[in-house]
């Protein structure tokens, strides 16, 4: 299936993208106007202030929001179609896990829906446990685990049925700095292993330009872009690359970046 | 566990105190009666030791309700007329019934009124209803329907009397706890493709069991408090409601006041055994001890 897909064609599309959400106080403008392309194996950040439709265009990836006007393709099909279809994984700020479950379950929540034999369940937990570096927490219940962990395990169950997209919808937000870095330098190692095309909100600057190969900068009312970044950094990231000149200079363009779309605003 | 049994001890102590000094108080009538009709007088010193032991007090003290309990449970074969136990076996039994059919009746209301939204609307305002009219006016026209019915048991309008008391804590609880996961998780089913059923099974349901279990605690308490109230009418001649009656109406206080406590203590060993259930369930569903 992935390799008859063209190498070429975007994963994500969305071209003049428009959604207006009917509200009490008449019509919001959440999204306006929204041009994007994702390619196979990008890293994509989601910037801007709250408000600004960077969480609403990842739901609207997800077919969890649906747009009032313009296309939107994933896979080179409908976000409905694309779910269906298994394409992508979602993360949440929260980690969710279901208490009544231990890791090992609620990491097999997916596959039990999706239909997976009990044996390749166990095979893929066991994987993708590994991978998040969680090995020998499977029989462990949430409330045992630290904060980090829990959303380590999140990403687990969205990485255990294969889909070549991750959603993550600032998925460090409430979690304390040090933990957020080591969680970071995990996700890209993750990124670098698997190879997926990634979509990741989130409203740290340091975060976007370091995990990042394109940060998209938006701003609100009506939420859009404002400016799309292509990052020069390599793909190999140390922590210690958030000195160097290249990283200041692609922060010191995401901050103009926002502050002029706050310029406009008032 | 010394120091969370010192204080219900106290209160225990304090309520016994009260009770002895309410049953002179409330016997000493009797007792000074009976001199004025002989024509003597009595000292308080000897009216206290009268009002301890009558046969026929207003108010009978601790220690007599303790023998006549004791006398109905260990005095007699289990299966005697006479035998507490065998009468608190029969209320027991229907507690049960009742207690089943209100959860089954609960749960499946509340599974219905969260899944439509018609149910929501026309169904709930109703059991909301139900329970403000009083269980003993409506527990004889229950009795009459089911003679009516051609039912001659009369365990059937006994459960049924007392399911309308217990489903009412189950339906709440459990349209609270079927409601009760958040945006974000039924957000995460829907990335899944997962259908109605799933969300039901795999979320819903096991989000509910905390509630589900904080109301049977309630549930099996109305259940017991039902199926005594559907005894009293029934000119039943069985059951703890059926002696409470008894001892009523023939003017035997301490017939009455055993079958009080018989209850009283058979409500605590169902909450202790419903708290056992919870606290297993618990522990299977992985929350910390």
């Amino acid at each position: 299936m992935k390799d008859t897909l063209n190498k070429a064609a975007p994963v994500i599309e969305a071209k003049g993208l428009n959604l207006t959400f009917q509200t009490g106080d008449g019509p919001v403008h959440a999204l306006k106007d929204v041009n994007l392309t994702v390619e196979r194996g990008d890293f994509v950040s989601f910037i801007g202030p709250s408000g600004c439709g960077k969480t609403t265009f990842l739901r609207c990836v997800a077919a969890l929001e649906h747009p009032t006007g313009g296309s939107l393709t994933v896979n080179g099909m409908s976000p409905d179609e694309a779910r269906r279809k298994r394409a992508y994984g979602y993360v949440f700020q929260a980690a969710g896990l279901y208490p009544w479950r231990t890791i090992a379950g609620n990491i097999a929540l997916p596959l039990e829906i999706m239909g997976f034999s009990k044996a390749e369940q166990a095979e893929r937990i066991e994987r993708v446990l590994e991978l998040v570096e969680l090995k020998g927490f499977g029989k462990k219940f949430p409330w045992q685990l630290s904060g980090g962990m829990q959303q380590r395990a999140s990403i687990a169950r969205a990485l255990a049925f294969d889909a070549d997209i991750l959603l993550m919808d600032e998925p460090f937000g409430a979690l304390d700095e040090i933990v957020r870095d080591r969680l970071n330098e995990e996700v890209l190692k993750l990124w670098a292993a698997t190879g997926k095309t990634i979509g990741f909100v989130t409203h740290s600057i340091p975060e976007a330009v370091y995990l990042s190969t394109k940060i998209v900068v938006m701003s609100p009312r009506p939420g859009r872009i404002t400016d799309v970044i292509e990052s020069p950094l390599p793909k190999e990231r140390p922590l210690d690359i958030r000195d160097s000149r290249e990283f200041i200079e692609i922060a010191h363009r995401v901050r103009e970046g926002l502050r002029a779309g706050h310029g406009d605003e008032v | 566990m010394k120091e969370k049994a010192l204080p219900v001890l106290a209160v225990l102590g304090i309520i016994v105190v009260i009770w002895y000094a309410a049953a002179v108080w409330m016997n000493a009538t009797w007792v000074y009666d009976q001199a004025e009709r002989a024509g003597t007088t009595v000292s308080f010193a000897e009216v206290v030791p009268q009002t301890m032991a009558q046969d026929r007090p207003l108010l009978p003290p601790p220690h007599q309700v303790a023998a006549e309990l004791w006398k109905g449970v260990a005095g007699q074969a289990v299966t005697s007329k006479r035998s507490l136990v065998y009468h608190g076996f029969v209320t027991f039994r229907g507690t049960m019934m009742g207690f089943a059919l209100g959860i089954v009746l609960g749960v499946a209301l509340a599974v219905s009124i969260v899944r439509f939204r018609v149910m929501d609307m026309s169904v709930m305002p109703w059991a909301i209803i139900s329970q403000t009219i009083p269980i003993v006016a409506l527990a004889p026209m229950i009795l009459t329907v089911a003679n009516q019915l051609g039912i001659d048991s009369r365990e059937v309008p006994k459960a049924v009397i007392s399911a309308y008391l217990s489903f009412f804590p189950v339906l709440v609880s459990m349209v609270k706890g079927l409601r009760s996961p958040d945006q974000m998780q039924l957000d995460l089913l829907k990335t899944y493709n997962a259908s109605e059923g799933e969300t039901f099974w795999k979320l819903r349901l096991p989000a509910s069991m905390p509630y589900f279990f904080a109301s049977l605690k309630v549930a099996v308490a109305a259940a017991l408090i039902g199926t005594i109230v559907g005894e009293l009418p029934t000119g039943a001649i069985e059951g703890l409601g059926a002696r409470m009656l008894i001892g009523s109406q023939f003017g035997e206080p301490l017939i009455m006041w055993a079958a009080l406590f018989a209850a009283a203590i058979l409500a605590g060993l169902l909450i202790v055994a419903v708290g056992i259930v919870e606290r297993v369930a618990r522990k299977r569903m992985g929350v910390p001890a």
